[in-house]
């Protein structure tokens, strides 16, 4: 594997390797020291044009526990604001020596045209393009499952998991409902109709715009991000009216199964698609995300970085 | 293709080596067992079994060492495998590393790095069923099964009945 930029471009089989070295580097790393030396020498390199808190500092700890260099580069107050291309900013990178560029950009495919391009021969891992993908998103996500669900010995097989919110402008919802499906869980997307893209049809996930009618059905609920930079006023009437459709309340909370777990990938627009209360709630897994995020970020950079370096030795993988 | 230990032999091989321990040891009250995987975890199985029957039973583990290889650039990634601390952990223990073949001791190298995120033993000795020479470290193991001069050119293969459905070490020509 050269690049990771779509949830396409792996095989089931592939995710759950990287879940199962995910979870070996939990144990490696739970003791007091939590550096691992495997790729000193490798440098890592933040490719940020797009806000980001969680991800950056996620990919940021995660090459550092494997002891690479890491470069961080966000849009602002860098060269780009002068309108320098992706291409020239892609090829300084290349100049010094990046092993792998993690790249969020808000065009979706740009991950995908800097991989593609030769313009540089660093591994590409897409950390979200746009309204695209963001696959590192969703293995974190199948990881929290599968850690949650795998100590109750169920497997993807026997899980129903509703997706709900703001799946128009979600590149995390269309990571996930692929692979989550690719792994065999049973996927419901939950959405008013203006923030259902057309042709979800061809997405293979059933959906609904009703959010109460098989609420005691799921075993996990991962609420989305109600995206309000990327949307005019036209979506909803107001906040309050979302809430109420499509909000993750008290009264929710309490109709779901006892064992069932509450995701978001973060940031939370609390009180608008998830309640305080729900949030914080023992159902939630939203902080364990976060900490199963740098983990399976270093499974991706092993999987990547951890072998004969291309560009040098000539051999492809 | 040339036997060099038959299931008998390495039972034996094997008893002898648990009661080295023990006696290494003076008892194995501070001794924990880690086996290198994929064949020194069954090996190391095998000892705390036969160390049981003959003192007492002593916590063993595995330790997965891929992170802490020197080879990362020249091969492909492996997979991990699990890492199991020993009920108790090994801080301040006599840490017994277990593996099937001595050869390079490179990953005795690895193994030590390893051990050392997971605490700090008392001391680390190690037990291996075949040393075959051709070192490229100063590394040498406590217990040892066989001593198999061998050739750089030849490889030895080591069957356990866990793994590879018999017990068996044999020697063989590269290419063969």
């Amino acid at each position: 594997m050269k690049h990771l930029l779509s949830v396409h471009d792996i095989s089931a089989s592939e995710a759950i390797a990287i879940l199962d070295t995910a979870a070996h580097l939990e144990t490696l790393t739970s003791g007091a020291v939590k550096k691992l030396p495997t790729l000193r020498g490798r440098t890592v390199v933040n490719l940020f044009f797009e806000d980001s808190t969680r991800t950056r500092l996620s990919f940021e700890s995660a090459a550092k526990r494997l002891s690479a260099d890491v470069t961080n580069f966000t849009a602002k107050g860098s060269s780009v604001s002068k309108g320098e291309s992706l291409k020239d900013t892609a090829q300084t990178l290349q100049a010094m020596g990046a092993d792998a560029i993690v790249i969020r950009h808000p065009a979706s495919g740009a991950a995908n045209r800097l991989a593609e391009s030769g313009w540089v021969s660093a591994s590409i891992i897409n950390a979200g393009d746009g309204t695209h993908e963001h696959p590192t998103q969703a293995l974190l996500d199948a990881f929290t499952i599968r850690k949650h669900f795998g100590a109750l010995n169920r497997d993807f097989a026997s899980l129903k998991i509703a997706i709900v919110g703001d799946i128009l402008h979600s590149r995390v919802a269309r990571s996930n409902i692929a692979l989550l499906q690719k792994l065999g869980a049973k996927v419901t997307v939950i959405a008013p109709p203006t923030l259902i893209p057309t042709g979800i049809e061809s997405w293979g996930a059933p959906y609904s715009y009703d959010f109460d009618e098989q609420l005691e059905e799921f075993d996990v609920v991962m609420m989305l991000r109600v995206q309000l930079e990327r949307m005019n006023e036209s979506f909803f009437p107001n906040g309050r009216e979302y809430s109420r459709g499509y909000g993750l309340d008290e009264t929710r909370l309490a109709r779901l199964k006892t064992d069932a777990i509450v995701m978001h990938p973060g940031p939370m627009n609390r009180g608008l698609e998830i309640s305080a209360a729900s949030a914080d709630s023992i159902r939630s897994v939203v902080v364990e995300q976060v900490s199963n995020g740098v983990l399976v970020r270093m499974a991706v950079l092993y999987q990547l970085l951890g072998g004969p370096d291309i560009a040098t030795t000539g051999v492809a993988q | 293709m040339s036997l060099v230990l038959d299931s008998g032999e390495i039972n034996r091989a094997l008893k002898r080596i648990s009661h080295e321990i023990v006696e290494h040891n003076h008892g194995v009250d501070s001794v924990v067992l880690m086996g290198i995987p994929t064949r020194g975890r069954f090996l190391a199985e095998r000892l705390s079994k036969m160390i049981e029957s003959i003192e007492k039973p002593i916590p063993c583990g595995t330790l997965d060492i891929t992170m802490h290889r020197d080879d990362h650039r020249i091969r492909a990634p492996r997979a991990l495998v699990e890492t199991l601390l020993p009920a108790g952990g090994i801080e301040g223990k006599d840490v017994v590393l277990v593996d099937d073949v001595l050869f390079s001791g490179r990953t005795i190298r690895a193994a030590l790095d390893a051990l050392g995120e997971l605490g700090r033993p008392r001391s680390v000795q190690l037990a291996v069923l075949v040393d075959r020479g051709h070192r490229e470290l100063p590394i040498r193991a406590d217990y040892v099964g066989k001593n198999i001069p061998t050739s750089i050119k030849e490889s030895v293969k080591v069957a356990l009945s866990e793994h590879d459905e018999r017990d068996l070490v044999e020697i063989v020509a590269v290419g063969e």
